[in-house]
C-alpha cells in the first residue's frame, strides 16, 4: 500500500467510522428486524423450541401443553408476556383475549393438559391455534416480508393473499410510485422550459432570476409546506382570489387531497430539475443546432433531433433525483395530504410510533430501500456514463 | 457578433412569447408562496387571507412571548451550530482523503459517503432511534447532534470536493519543492485556497440541521424541541398567523445564508480571475 493511500485512509477514517457506526450499522440492525421473530421464543422458550420440532399433523403432545402452561405463568412474572401477545396479535386479532383468558385461569387445578386448556378456551384443542404459535416460534420469519407485499403463509404452507381489509401495502407502494411519477413528470415539464429560457439569457439576468429557483431551495421544507397550507386552505388566499375573480362560487378542495400533495411536492422538488438542466444547457455549444438549422432542418425538427437528445442526460439526472427524493417523502404528504395520500414513509412512521411493530416497519423499510437503491444505481450509471463521454 | 444560444431560432417557432410567459409563471409559482405569507404575518386580525384587517406586530410579539418559540429557536441554533462545527472538519478531511484515493476505489467510497443523501430519511430516523433508545441517546442534544452530523457531512464532502477541483496542483507542488512539509502545505497553502468551500460547507451543514424535521421528530423529546418540530406541531393542529411570522423570519434567514454563500462564491471567482491574469 502506498503512502498516499495510507494518508487517504487516515483522512477518510473519521467520517467513514461515523457513517459505519451511526448510519450503516443502525440501518442494518433495523433491517434484521424484518426477518427476526424473537418475542414468542423469548417469553416461552421451551414451548417455542418444542413447537419448532413438532410436525403439526396432529395436536401437540401433552408435554408441550404442560410446558406452555408453566411458561405462560412465568412470562407474566418476567414481564415478557405483553411483547409475545403483541407479536401474536399482529397475525390475528383473537390472540389477546385468548391469552389473557388463559393466563387468568392459571394455574390449572387438575394439571395442565390439552383438555384442561381446552376447557378454558376451546381454541386450545384446535390444531390451527398451535400452528399459529409454531409460525411465530422464530427465530426467523418471512411473514413480515410477505406482509409488505400483502401475502401470508396459508395454513397449508403455501402463499395466499391477506384479507382485503388488511391488504394495504401493495396499494401504498403503488401510490408512492404513482405520486413520485406525477411529481417527477411535473418537475421536468415545468423545469425544462425554465432552464431553457434562463440558459438563453445573458448570465447577469439569469443569475438574478436564478434566485427565484435557489431561494426556495434554501428555505426550510416546513416553511414551504406550511406556506402552501396557508394558501390552499378552503378559506385561504387562493380560494378567496378564485371566488373574487368569479372563477368558482364555492371554495375548491385544494388541501388534504392529492392535488395539494402534487402542488407542494412539485414546488419543493422543482429546483432539482431546473439547476442540473440549466448547468447543462449553459455549457452546450450552439454549433450542432446552428448546423442543423443552416442545413434546412425545421426548428421543431432541430429541437427534437438535436437539442432534446443533447439535453437528455440533464433530464434523466434531474428526473431521477426528484424521483429518488419523492419516494422517501413523509412530511409534505403528512401535512397536506389526506388519509388516502399517505406514502410508504408514513406507514413506516406509523408502525414505529403507534403500533411499535418493528418487524413490519423494517420490512417496509427494506422494500423502500431496495426501490431507492435501484434508482440510485441507475443514476450512478447515467452520471458515470456522462463523465466518460465528457472525458 | 450576436451570441446565438443553441435554441434561439427554435424558440421562434415554439413561440417565444408563450415560452417566456410559461417560464415567468413557473418562477412566480416558485417564489409566490414565500412572498405571499410575509404580509399575512403583519395582519392584525387572525384570518390568514387578504385583505389585511390592519397592520400589527402582534404575531411577532407572540413568537417572543407566547409559547415555546424562543426556546425552540435556541435549541435549533445550538444543535445546528454543533453540527456545523463537527460536520465541516469531518467533511473536509474526507474530501482531502478522497482526492488521494486511487481511481478504481474512488466511486465506491464516494457512494458510501453520499449514501445519507439518498436513503429515505424516515429509514434513517427509525434506525437511529432503534439504536439510540437503548443507549440513552434518544431525547438528548448529543443524540440529535450526532444524527444530524451524519446527515450533514455528505453535503460538506460534496462542497469541499468541488472546491478541491479548482485548486491548481502545481501550487501545492511548488510549496512542497520549496521545502514545506506536508502538514504545512495543507494548512498554509491548501486550506486558504479552499476556504470559500469550507465556509459553504459550514453554512450548508448548519442549514441541513436547522431545517431537519423527520429525525428530530423521532429523536428529540419535548425539552429539545427544535424550530421545525414546533412548526410541524403548529401546522398539524391549527395554523395560526404566528406560523407565518416564524416562516417570514426563516425565509429572511435563508436569504441571508444564500447571500453569504453567493458572496463567497463571487469572491472565489474574482480571485480566480485575478490569479489567471484577468482572463
Amino acid at each position: 500500500m502506498s503512502r498516499n493511500t495510507l494518508t487517504a485512509g487516515l483522512l477518510l477514517g473519521p467520517l467513514v467510522l461515523l457513517l459505519l457506526g451511526n448510519f450503516l450499522a443502525p440501518i442494518a440492525l433495523l433491517l434484521t428486524h424484518a426477518v427476526e421473530d424473537r418475542e414468542v421464543a423469548a417469553a416461552w422458550p421451551r414451548t417455542a423450541a418444542a413447537l419448532r420440532e413438532w410436525d403439526g399433523r396432529t395436536l401437540p403432545s401433552e408435554a408441550i401443553a404442560a410446558d406452555f402452561a408453566r411458561e405462560l405463568a412465568d412470562s407474566l412474572q418476567a414481564g415478557t408476556f405483553a411483547a409475545a401477545v403483541n407479536r401474536l396479535n399482529y397475525d390475528s386479532a383473537g390472540w389477546r383475549t385468548l391469552l389473557a383468558r388463559t393466563a387468568t385461569a392459571l394455574p390449572l387445578p387438575q394439571g395442565a393438559t390439552l383438555q384442561a386448556l381446552g376447557r378454558i378456551d376451546p381454541r386450545w384443542t384446535q390444531r390451527e391455534s398451535w400452528l399459529a404459535l409454531k409460525a411465530a416460534a422464530g427465530p426467523y420469519t418471512a411473514s413480515y416480508l410477505l406482509s409488505a407485499v400483502d401475502l401470508r403463509r396459508s395454513s397449508g404452507g403455501g402463499l395466499e393473499r391477506v384479507a382485503p381489509n388488511q391488504a394495504v401495502f401493495v396499494n401504498a407502494f403503488g401510490r408512492t410510485f404513482g405520486i413520485s411519477m406525477v411529481v417527477t413528470l411535473g418537475c421536468v415539464l415545468l423545469g425544462y422550459p425554465v432552464a431553457y429560457v434562463l440558459a438563453g439569457l445573458p448570465s447577469r439576468v439569469a443569475n438574478i432570476l436564478l434566485i427565484f429557483v435557489v431561494l426556495p431551495m434554501w428555505t426550510s421544507v416546513l416553511v414551504r409546506t406550511t406556506a402552501w397550507m396557508v394558501l390552499l386552505q378552503s378559506h385561504g388566499v387562493i380560494n378567496d382570489l378564485l371566488i373574487r375573480l368569479g372563477v368558482v362560487s364555492h371554495p375548491v378542495e385544494l388541501i388534504y387531497n392529492r392535488t395539494g400533495v402534487y402542488i407542494a411536492m412539485i414546488h419543493v422538488l422543482l429546483p432539482y430539475t431546473v439547476l442540473p438542466l440549466y448547468g447543462l444547457m449553459r455549457g452546450l455549444a450552439p454549433v450542432s443546432v446552428q448546423a442543423a438549422l443552416s442545413l434546412g432542418a425545421t426548428p421543431l425538427r432541430t429541437f427534437w433531433e438535436i437539442y432534446l437528445p443533447q439535453t437528455l442526460p440533464g433530464i434523466t439526472a434531474g428526473a431521477l433525483i426528484v424521483f429518488i427524493l419523492s419516494l422517501g417523502y413523509y412530511i409534505t404528504p403528512a401535512l397536506i395530504g389526506g388519509p388516502a395520500d399517505q406514502m410508504v414513509s408514513s406507514f413506516i412512521a406509523f408502525y414505529t410510533n403507534q403500533s411499535l411493530d418493528w418487524g413490519r416497519a423494517a420490512a417496509l423499510s427494506l422494500a423502500l430501500l431496495l426501490a431507492t437503491g435501484v434508482c440510485v444505481a441507475l443514476y450512478g450509471r447515467i452520471a458515470g456514463a456522462r463523465e466518460t463521454v465528457l472525458r | 457578433m450576436i451570441e446565438l444560444h443553441p435554441g434561439t431560432r427554435v424558440i421562434d417557432l415554439l413561440n417565444r412569447r408563450a415560452l417566456y410567459c410559461g417560464c415567468a409563471l413557473t418562477l412566480a409559482f416558485l417564489i409566490a408562496p414565500l412572498v405571499a405569507i410575509m404580509p399575512l404575518s403583519f395582519n392584525s386580525g387572525s384570518f390568514l387571507t387578504y385583505p389585511l384587517a390592519g397592520l400589527s406586530l402582534r404575531w411577532y410579539s407572540n413568537l417572543v412571548t407566547g409559547g415555546d418559540w424562543l426556546s425552540a429557536v435556541g435549541n435549533s441554533l445550538w444543535v445546528a451550530t454543533a453540527v456545523a462545527v463537527l460536520a465541516t472538519p469531518l467533511g473536509t478531511l474526507a474530501a482531502l482523503g478522497l482526492a488521494r484515493l486511487p481511481r478504481p476505489v474512488k466511486p465506491l467510497v464516494m457512494t458510501v459517503l453520499l449514501a445519507p443523501m439518498f436513503v429515505p430519511v424516515i429509514i434513517v430516523a427509525v434506525a437511529t432511534y432503534l439504536v439510540y433508545a437503548p443507549l440513552g441517546l434518544a431525547d438528548t442534544y448529543s443524540g440529535l447532534i450526532l444524527a444530524h452530523t451524519t446527515l450533514a457531512a455528505p453535503f460538506a464532502v460534496v462542497l469541499i470536493n468541488a472546491a478541491l477541483q479548482g485548486v491548481d496542483p502545481s501550487v501545492l507542488r511548488a510549496a512542497a519543492s520549496l521545502g514545506a512539509p506536508p502538514p504545512t502545505v495543507m494548512l498554509r497553502v491548501l486550506l486558504p485556497l479552499i476556504a470559500p468551500g469550507v465556509v459553504a460547507a459550514a453554512v450548508v451543514s448548519f442549514a441541513t440541521s436547522f431545517d431537519e424535521i423527520v429525525v428530530a421528530l423521532f429523536l428529540a423529546g419535548t425539552e429539545h424541541k427544535t424550530l421545525p418540530m414546533k412548526m410541524f406541531e403548529g401546522a398539524r393542529d391549527e395554523i395560526s398567523p404566528a406560523i407565518t411570522a416564524a416562516s417570514t423570519v426563516l425565509v429572511m434567514t435563508s436569504l441571508l445564508f444564500l447571500g453569504v454563500v453567493e458572496a463567497v462564491r463571487r469572491r472565489r471567482e474574482n480571485n480566480i480571475t485575478i490569479r489567471s491574469g484577468g482572463k
